[in-house]
């Protein structure tokens, strides 16, 4: 699933010509419903800017102090002291920028060191850093599963996993989200002798909710699969030592790969993939997304590493952020909002919203209010809902996330959700 | 199985997912005439791989536009099972 309704860099407005036909006109339907949005709103959903970031968990936007609760920044490394220090270091020493790939002229001492701090992370023999997390999902899918093999994944995927799929030659087998019989019908139907890749994702970040990758994992195994696991959403919270839920559920030496971004829990931008396998590192060689790109710049690789080292001692912040996520989960609920989970699963909490109309007028009231939480629509939503996703950080106090449900609560008798 | 076999299964299979009746002819197509989004496509071809046993990967399912490439694909595919 891609990501939600903000698309800032979509234009901004149409210009005359609307009857002539070119490459554009199959857009018009979706310029058709943004404008439609947006003549009924006041505040412009799709291009929120911060003037100010004040903290991990508050900002100046639009000329308002504004709680972010949909930042996914969620173990606040952002204005870590020791993170914003070896940046700066980093970027005295190194420069802006490696201005070259990964294999020629952009591996950096930084970039080794990142990749150490991975597979410390990770008790895990091979790292590899890539640009961004959507390329760690498009270099390795596509180029691990070629023709003739087969990717069984969950219909709910992030956009970064279809895109791996579609980039590659392999049969693409969809099933049910989190349907564990429906993926085992797929994977025992594959012809005899074909490769075999299962995708799946710890947390999936629509719902908030985590895949049963116990019986999963062990299905997989049964057909004699490769299991890919993307955890973006749960690295550095779930699991005792934030491993993700793979840790959590006990199955992390029987996954493949563990793919993960460091644009959430880590602080900063950037991708990863981890593995045991012994010839993991001639990904290096043949994985286009890694080799036809620039390295990040040496400040990125250095915040990246000192986060993920800094992430391997958090469990008391792991356990504030369960904290949040619980309080927070059963506020909106005593509130009467319809939650994406029964219970907190994760730090993503997703509200559903009666229609996508309504779903807006909600997200303005929380923004003049002072909250921001993220927008999200159909197609990008499962079964065309839409939802306004809470994403909770260990930075919130206590007090904050009573705020955060006052500022819910006020909003959603002003729009009359509630 | 022969192909009016399986044809008359997924007429079966389909008038569920045929949420206004449209009459079901080889041509009619899964996007424009009967407007099946991306979930009900998941739906009806999970229940037809279940009904016949068989994969239809997604790269098979972008070469089916129409109710008679559903029938041949299927057809093929069983027989090839
Ligand atoms: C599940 C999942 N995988 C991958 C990504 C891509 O991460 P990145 O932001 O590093 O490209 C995201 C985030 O957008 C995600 O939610």
């Amino acid at each position: 699933m891609s990501e939600g309704i903000s698309q800032p860099d979509q234009p901004q407005e149409l210009e005359g010509h609307a009857g002539d036909k070119d490459l554009f006109s199959k857009f018009d339907d979706i310029i058709a419903l943004r404008e439609g949005l947006l003549a009924q709103g006041r505040e412009d959903p799709f291009s929120l800017v911060m003037e100010k970031v004040l903290s991990p968990t508050r900002a100046i936007c639009n000329g308002r102090e504004t709680i972010l609760l949909g930042t996914y920044n969620y173990m606040g490394m952002t204005f870590d002291p020791d993170v914003v220090e070896a940046g700066k270091q980093a970027l005295a020493d190194f420069g802006t920028g490696t201005t070259g790939s990964r294999v020629l002229n952009g591996t950096y001492q930084g970039h080794k060191e990142c990749e150490e701090a991975l597979r410390d992370f990770y008790q895990m023999d091979h790292a590899m850093v890539f640009s961004t997390g959507y390329q760690a999902n498009l270099g390795i899918i596509s180029t691990i599963a070629g023709k003739g093999d087969y990717i069984v994944l969950d219909i709910d995927s992030h956009a970064s996993i279809w895109d791996g799929c579609a980039m590659g030659n392999a049969e693409v087998v969809p099933f049910k989200h989190n349907d564990v019989e429906a993926m085992e019908k797929r994977l025992k139907r594959i012809p005899e002798g074909a490769g075999k890749l299962v995708v799946l994702e710890g947390v999936y970040s629509m719902l908030g909710d985590i895949a049963p990758l116990k019986e999963m994992v062990a299905v997989a195994k049964k057909y004699g699969a490769m299991v890919l696991v993307d955890e973006a959403h749960s690295m550095g919270f779930i699991g005792e030592n934030g491993r993700g839920v793979v840790e959590d559920a006990d199955v992390i030496d029987d996954v493949d790969f563990i793919i993960g971004t460091f644009s959430k829990s880590v602080g900063t931008v950037g991708g990863f993939c981890v593995s045991n396998h012994p010839k993991f590192e001639i990904m290096r060689l043949v994985c286009r997304p890694y080799v036809f790109t620039a390295s990040l710049p040496p400040s990125v690789v250095a915040t990246a590493a000192t986060s993920i080292r800094k992430l391997m001692h958090g469990s008391n912040k792991r356990a504030h952020l369960w904290e949040n996520s619980k309080n927070l989960h059963a506020g909106l609920r005593k509130l009467g909002f319809q939650l994406g989970t029964d219970e907190p699963q994760s730090a993503i909490i997703a509200v559903i919203m009666p229609d996508l109309e309504k779903g807006a007028h909600m997200w303005e009231a929380l923004i003049r209010n002072g909250l921001y939480v993220n927008l999200a629509r159909p197609p990008a939503t499962p079964a065309n809902m839409t939802l306004l996703r809470c994403s909770l950080c260990a930075e919130h106090s206590e007090e904050e996330v009573g705020q955060i449900l006052e500022i819910f609560e006020k909003s959603g008798k002003q729009t009359g959700i509630i | 199985m022969d192909r009016a076999e399986v044809d008359a299964k997924i007429r079966n299979l389909i008038e569920p997912f045929n949420k206004k009746g449209v009459e079901i002819k080889e041509e009619t197509t899964f996007q424009n005439d009967l407007e099946f989004d991306s979930l009900t496509v998941m739906d009806f071809v999970a229940e037809i791989e279940d009904e016949f046993d068989i994969i239809i990967s997604m790269n098979q399912q972008a070469e089916i536009e129409n109710y008679g490439q559903l029938v041949d694909a299927v057809h093929k595919l069983q027989a090839d099972a």
